[in-house]
């Protein structure tokens, strides 16, 4: 049987100490200052878990994902792209395993996220050059890649001598407690690129998103651009990877995308009311997750899903009174707003 | 728009094929500035691939094609290209992007990042203006007709500053009323200078409006003045039966 170090998510300490420097500004601020504001809220709201360091790990954790994850499912879900992030944590889910095993049969310290961060890389850039010479989005070719990986992943967790499947749930389920201050430190680094690379490229991923063939005409560089898309997906995954669980990881790259593509009225707007629904929802799933002591990526994913309702709900109501309240509509004709020709009057 | 006379595409001796179907073979046709013309040809007879060709999207498998005096697909100045896809406004499905948006991504290949410029302002304002969608810039694309959606992707050309506007039958699903008009818009734009390049299934649109005719059919059938194509056998050529041109009142 494997030490307990090695098959937690927080393995990671031998390379984060590489970077001591930071990794030290980091939890100075993580302790002193983002600890020591949570626990002035957890007095002034009478909320003890959020005096909890582990708790309020957890918390920001969560607040980084629900940011990174919108911020590239936006752009990925109107693609129609949105099976990429399940097969690519699937894949990464591999890697993870991989991590371990390495780690049991050579008796190395390696950080099972970093070789799931290599993995889903390579296998984002594979299934992006795959597309590219099949000439189109593929489900058939994505099913294969997420199955495939899924496999690999179970033969190596259980192929080690005696097993590793000690810890795997963590990476399966989702985990609160398991989020060591090593990989929230690489979490809020990873948003920080995440976020940063998209601002940069905003502009010509919404070009490719919206017109791809029009993108090229222009000069774009449409291949580059799609392959920085589901490179930064990959690391989406990864970094979501510990709280919501591998399972479940994708649904922070789609619900939150589909409640903002609802209401909207620009696609800025769409990404910000994304963030904000995914916000509501992480904080409600891990505050959740503490007091019934349920998985973590579950209820998030469940509290995203009663926005996504809720709003949906909300909008046909609103759109009903409005139609009611239309004189056309009382006459009996149609009050759908929409002109002959499909476009809104 | 270009003050030059020379042409602003020139397609020599082109052959292409995808693998080991022959698609277009010893292609040769200018494209003069401020010229209006129309690709024409049934299904298969290699138009998108010649629009595609033409803008370097691809590299030809023999013969030469220049873009503003440069090798196609070695063109970099995208911003003097605009281009409307087949099935572009299909393609917008539910994404939430407003006209403003649409049309403001016309700038970009100027201004990847960055604050835009007055001067990059005044073009998305003039550009909405220009085709009558200024009142319609806050709304989302995906809720407009078919036809204003066509005249968000034409903005977008004008936004750009393009010289040159490519068109790939941007009128399909389109009702009657909103073709005319759409039509209407394009000579309007053409008086301007702009050169126009357009693929369109309906002869009688073409010989209509373009004031220049390509009929294809793997070759170049006809090249020439559009009221001159009825006179030769070149739609016969082309599509292998008679075929009747029904001209639209301007």
């Amino acid at each position: 049987m494997l030490p307990q170090s090695l098959i937690t998510v927080g393995s990671s300490a031998p390379n984060v100490r590489r970077f001591g420097g930071l990794f030290a500004v980091f939890e100075w601020f993580l302790e002193d200052v983002y600890g020591g504001g949570m626990e002035i809220l957890a007095d002034l709201l009478g909320v003890t878990m959020l005096g909890y360091p582990y708790m309020q790990r957890a918390y920001l954790a969560a607040v980084c994902i629900a940011v990174i994850g919108p911020l590239v499912g936006t752009f990925l879900v109107h693609r129609e792209m949105a099976m990429i992030g399940d097969t690519l944590a699937h894949t990464a889910f591999a890697g993870v395993a991989a991590g371990l095993f390495l780690n049991a049969t050579l008796s190395l310290t390696l950080s099972p996220l970093l070789t799931a961060l290599v993995v889903a890389v390579g296998t984002a850039l594979l299934v992006e050059l795959l597309i590219e010479h099949a000439g189109a989005y593929s489900d058939t070719s994505l099913a294969i890649v997420l199955t495939g990986g899924f496999a690999v992943g179970s033969i190596l967790i259980t192929a080690t001598d005696g097993g590793i499947a000690v810890g795997i749930d963590a990476y399966l389920f989702g985990s609160l407690s398991t989020v060591s201050k090593e990989n929230v430190g690489i979490l809020v680094l990873m948003s920080v690129l995440v976020a940063s690379l998209l601002t940069l490229a905003y502009r010509p991923l919404l070009y490719v998103t919206f017109d791809a063939t029009a993108a090229r005409a222009a000069r774009l560089d449409v291949r580059l651009y799609k392959r920085l898309l589901v490179v930064l997906t990959a690391l989406v995954v990864v970094s979501a990877m510990q709280i919501m669980g591998v399972i479940l990881v994708a649904a922070m790259l789609v619900v939150p995308v589909a409640v903002g593509a609802l209401v909207a009225r620009s696609f800025k707007q769409s990404i910000l009311l994304a963030i904000v629904a995914a916000e509501f929802a992480a904080i409600t799933g891990v505050s959740l997750s503490y007091v019934y002591g349920i998985a973590a990526g579950g209820s998030i994913v469940l509290a995203a899903i009663a926005v996504y309702a809720v709003v949906l709900g909300l909008r046909k109501l609103t759109r009903e009174v409005r139609v009611a309240k239309t004189p056309h509509a009382r006459d009996g004709r149609s009050g759908d707003g929409i002109k002959a020709d499909g476009g809104e009057e | 728009m270009t003050g030059s006379t020379e042409p602003i595409i020139s397609v020599d001796g082109v052959t292409f094929g995808y693998g080991d179907r022959p698609v277009l073979e010893a292609v040769s046709i200018d494209v003069e500035p401020g010229a209006y013309l129309g690709l024409i040809g049934p299904n298969g007879s290699g138009k998108s691939t010649l629009l595609d060709l033409m803008l370097g999207l691809r590299r030809p498998d023999d013969g030469t094609v220049t873009l503003f005096g440069e090798p196609a697909h070695a063109f970099e100045a995208g911003e003097r290209i605009g281009y409307v896809a087949q099935d572009a406004t299909k393609a917008v499905g539910d994404m939430p992007v407003t006209v403003r948006e649409a049309v403001k991504m016309g700038r970009y290949p100027r201004r990847l990042v960055g604050r835009f410029s007055t001067e990059d302002r005044r073009a998305i304002r003039e550009a909405m203006e220009q085709v009558g969608i200024a009142d319609l810039a806050s709304r989302r694309v995906d809720r407009l007709s078919g036809g204003q959606r066509q005249r968000v992707f034409i903005a977008r050309a004008l936004a750009s500053g393009a010289d040159l506007l490519a068109l790939d039958e941007p009128t399909v699903g389109i009702d009657a009323e909103s073709r005319e008009a759409f039509y209407e818009l394009l000579c309007g734009l053409n008086a301007t200078g702009l050169t126009i390049i357009l693929i369109e299934h309906d002869i009688g649109v073409v010989t209509t409006y373009a004031t220049d005719i390509a009929c294809l059919n793997g070759q170049l059938c006809f090249h020439g003045d559009p009221n001159e194509l009825v006179e030769t056998d070149a739609l016969t050529r082309a599509y292998g039966t008679d075929q009747y041109v029904i001209h639209h009142d301007h």
